[in-house]
């Protein structure tokens, strides 16, 4: 019986291998290649004892607990710290992909009709999910070598031989789960993207469930698959049960996805979906409401994302000064001023990056412009009484507010978090004032992916190029000794270096003022150019 | 009086011409058919129409206003569906519908709940669950709820099943009785031929014809089929014959609509027993236009 219900599932595989004989190599490597190249980072970075103990040091506080969870602070070796810092992350990395992976083959393939075609030749009920389950246990099995031999190969002395397997098989084991999770909930939705929604939901409570279980060292952690990653703790005490707990979980959920897929027919589900509204919000009826109803998942998404960068960011000021004295490296990288703490000064080169980071949710807020142009979507609002300056300046106005917003929320992430850990907590109008003098260099960004938008719809792409130069030219560019003219060359080489220096206001007024040139193009552009789709 | 004109249009992509030299016109109350194969401009004349294109040269104007620069206001006045709908994943299709006769603004007919029954829609799913029947159906219910003034469909048919396309044929019908013109641009032939007054057939970005389906007609050959008590002869030596078929006593053949006259008269002296003549449909006319290039033009050298 079960052979004619998996008849074929070995010829399915192998179509599966050969439509992802890109993707998944892609994503074993770079899993791979971030896993082997942090040791060799950390190994060179902290060299000696004293500097991982300083590193340890600022480890021991809720904050980082709560976001990379416990490890053998005392004993903290170049492979403690790789396992602290990176196993966990790089487990989330491997349920991703495993997310993805296994909704891609199942219930992407039924909705678009796919699995249909293949259920009329004689292949077995059960052959794909089986298929699918079978190609993705053997990536991660292979993943978990590839890492686990890989990391010795690395030859760092702390890193033996079962604790580097066993953080190989760490990654492949939560793959594997995630797998399985991925492939119940396959069952239970009714569409791919309720299957991808429902199964990193799971992801984020096993990592909420953990981070809470971790602070309040409770068993709470014992209750999700992330707490398992975390208690193998690799290169310390080598605890290889979680791993058999991983497994043996993924076999339960594997034969639970057969059995309920055993039992449902084909595009059916077990959760129903409830009825949409029947007619538009007002708020809906407008191209500006339309446009930030399409972006607000996105939107809120990232200002969540950016609230915690600053957050994070800002739980590890109360230990900076300790950490810096032991950092040669980190601190050739601040500029050294007389008067301010290190702390003061780290604070610029932070909203630097950060103001880098926050630019992108606009851009891409602006880009969709382009993106509903191509779906051939602007047509209908068009082909209405809708002038093209109206709509255009709907996305243009979302743009400039978002990336207000985003800078907002980075820069309260991180004085709330540095007033928790900081015993002289900075003013807030300090934090907001550095982080701020950095949004007129934001909105020349958002004002040239406008331009592009309406003038050259071709190269939007451009603008990425110019903000990963400006990252580059600025932050490692401190690090490499780049001239001083490569980061003028960037809208953020040029922003005061708030609460070091003191406001350059006529930089900021020459700053949004070139950003306004450049939107005013972008808006001469749009009335004169064809709509493409 | 001409709602749509249209004089010399031409688009250039690139070096290629997708259109060179459209003329046509759309009267008051007036169904206009315009067809033609893929690629041959259609979709590209309509966009201009709509303001989305800009032209290279030439003139397009609706209610006298031109359509790139005064493209809101025509738009207030104007319902448009296009051939291949593309809606946003994460909205209902009643949203969606709301959202677009809320952003046509002008008159405004309280019949979005009468049309949404007519073309059996479920506004409550979200467009990412429509199937393409379903997705023109939204853009359908939208165009027909607005009280406009003039209709441009763009193949707006070619995902509904029968029904649906025998519900929009009345629909578009009621526009036209109610004194609203439309363009309809469509592949299916049979559906051209029952709604539309005039006709203009686009061919490599130009119209090669227009006029009334009759008018048309005359430029074509009538298909005859023949019973004489004596076998036809000479009948190929006549003007205007084509593709002659002989069975038995029964002889088919096609006729140039100038040359009927003389066909009949010499087929006469045979004594007729039976005599069936059927018009060219416009799948006929279609045909020749696109299929035989080279015959049409020795047919007209003859």
């Amino acid at each position: 019986m079960f052979r004619t219900l998996t008849n074929h599932t070995g010829t399915l595989a192998r179509l599966i291998l050969r439509r992802d004989r890109i993707r998944i190599p892609l994503w074993l490597f770079g899993i791979t290649f971030f896993t082997v190249i942090i040791p060799i980072a950390f190994d060179s970075m902290y060299a000696s004892q004293q500097e991982r103990d300083a590193m340890a040091e600022t480890m021991k506080n809720p904050a980082m607990i709560a976001m990379v969870g416990p490890a053998d602070l005392d004993n903290y070796t170049t492979g403690v710290m790789t396992a602290h810092n990176m196993l966990l992350f790089t487990a989330i990395a491997v349920g991703l992909m495993s997310i993805l992976l296994v909704a891609r083959h199942t219930r992407t393939d039924e909705e678009e009709g796919r699995l249909e075609m293949i259920r009329s030749l004689p292949v077995g009920k059960l052959a794909n999910i089986n298929a699918t389950l079978l190609v993705l246990a053997g990536a991660n099995l292979f993943l978990a070598l590839l890492n686990g031999f890989g990391l010795y190969a690395l030859g760092i002395e702390s890193m033996d031989l079962e604790g580097s397997l066993l953080y190989g098989a760490t990654l492949g084991g939560a793959g594997i789960l995630f797998a399985g999770i991925t492939a119940v909930f396959a069952q239970l939705s009714e569409s791919a993207r309720g299957t991808i929604g429902y199964s990193i939901a799971a992801l984020i409570i096993a990592y909420l469930l953990r981070a809470a279980g971790d602070v309040s060292d409770s068993a709470l952690s014992l209750l999700s698959p992330l707490g398992w990653v975390t208690k193998t703790e690799a290169y310390a005490k080598n605890a290889w049960w979680p791993i058999f707990l991983l497994i043996g979980a993924a076999i339960l959920l594997f034969i639970l996805a057969n059995y309920l897929n055993a039992i449902r027919d084909l595009g059916a589900g077990f959760i129903r979906v409830k009825p949409g509204k029947k007619n538009a919000s007002p708020f809906l009826q407008s191209p500006l409401g339309l446009a930030l109803r399409l972006q607000r998942t996105a939107g809120i998404s990232w200002g969540i994302g950016m609230l915690a960068i600053g957050i994070s960011y800002g739980s590890v000021m109360g230990d900076l000064e300790s950490f810096f004295a032991e950092n040669e490296l980190l601190e050739q990288m601040l500029v050294a001023e007389e008067g301010y703490t290190l702390t003061e000064q780290f604070i610029p080169m932070l909203f630097m990056v950060l103001g880098i980071l926050a630019a992108i949710p606009p851009i891409l807020s602006a880009h969709k412009f382009i993106g509903e142009e191509k779906k051939n979507r602007l047509e209908h609002l068009l082909a209405r009484a809708v002038s093209r300056t109206n709509l255009f300046s709907s996305y243009l106005f979302i743009a400039i507010a978002n990336g207000f917003i985003m800078m907002t929320l980075t820069a309260i992430g991180l004085w709330s978090a540095a007033a928790a850990v900081m015993e002289e907590a900075f003013a807030f109008s300090a934090v907001y004032g550095a982080a701020m003098a950095y949004y007129p260099a934001m909105l020349v960004m958002i004002g040239l992916a406008l331009f592009f938008i309406g003038c050259l719809p071709k190269f939007t792409p451009l603008v990425w190029l110019y903000l990963a130069y400006s990252f580059f030219a600025l932050y490692l560019g401190r690090l490499f000794q780049v001239p001083d003219w490569a980061g003028k060359l960037s809208p953020y080489g040029h922003v005061p270096q708030l609460p070091i220096e003191s406001m350059k206001w006529p930089t900021a007024i020459v700053l949004t003022v070139i950003a306004a040139l450049f939107t005013a193009l972008g808006w001469m552009g749009i009335k004169k150019r064809d709509i493409e789709g | 009086m001409a709602m749509l004109e249209v004089r010399n249009l031409k688009k250039q992509f690139g070096n290629f011409y997708a259109l060179n030299g459209v003329n046509f016109d759309v009267n008051e109350g007036e169904i206009f058919g315009f067809i033609g194969p893929n690629g041959a401009g259609k979709s590209t004349t309509i966009r201009i129409l709509l303001g989305i294109l800009k032209a290279t040269e030439g003139t397009a104007k609706i209610f006298g206003k031109d359509a790139w620069k005064d493209a809101v206001d025509i738009h207030r006045r104007i319902a448009y569906v296009p051939g291949d709908v593309n809606l946003w994943p994460n909205l209902t299709g009643g949203e969606v519908i709301d959202l677009f006769i809320k952003l046509r603004g002008g008159n405004q007919s309280n019949r979005r709940d009468e049309f949404i029954e007519r073309f059996d829609l479920d506004p409550t799913k979200k467009c990412r669950t429509y199937s393409k029947g379903n997705r023109q159906k939204v853009a359908l219910v939208a165009a027909f709820a607005a009280d406009a003034d003039l209709y441009i469909f763009d193949e707006p048919t070619s995902g509904l099943d029968p029904l649906m396309e025998q519900v929009f044929q009345a629909c578009v019908m009621e526009a036209k009785q109610a004194g609203k013109s439309v363009l309809l641009s469509s592949h299916i032939l049979s559906e051209v031929e029952k709604l539309c007054d005039r006709i203009g057939i686009i061919r490599q970005g130009e119209i090669i014809e227009s006029g009334t389906l009759s008018e048309l007609r005359h430029l074509t050959r009538t298909n005859l089929v023949v019973e004489t008590k004596e076998p036809i002869s000479a009948l190929h030596e006549l003007n205007g014959i084509y593709n002659i078929e002989e069975k038995d006593k029964t002889v088919s053949f096609q006729v140039d609509s100038e040359q009927l006259d003389a066909a009949v008269k010499h087929i006469s002296q045979y004594g007729i027993i039976k005599l069936e003549s059927a018009p060219p449909t416009l799948e006929d006319l279609f045909m020749r236009y696109y299929e035989n290039k080279d015959e049409k033009a020795a047919g007209g050298a003859s």
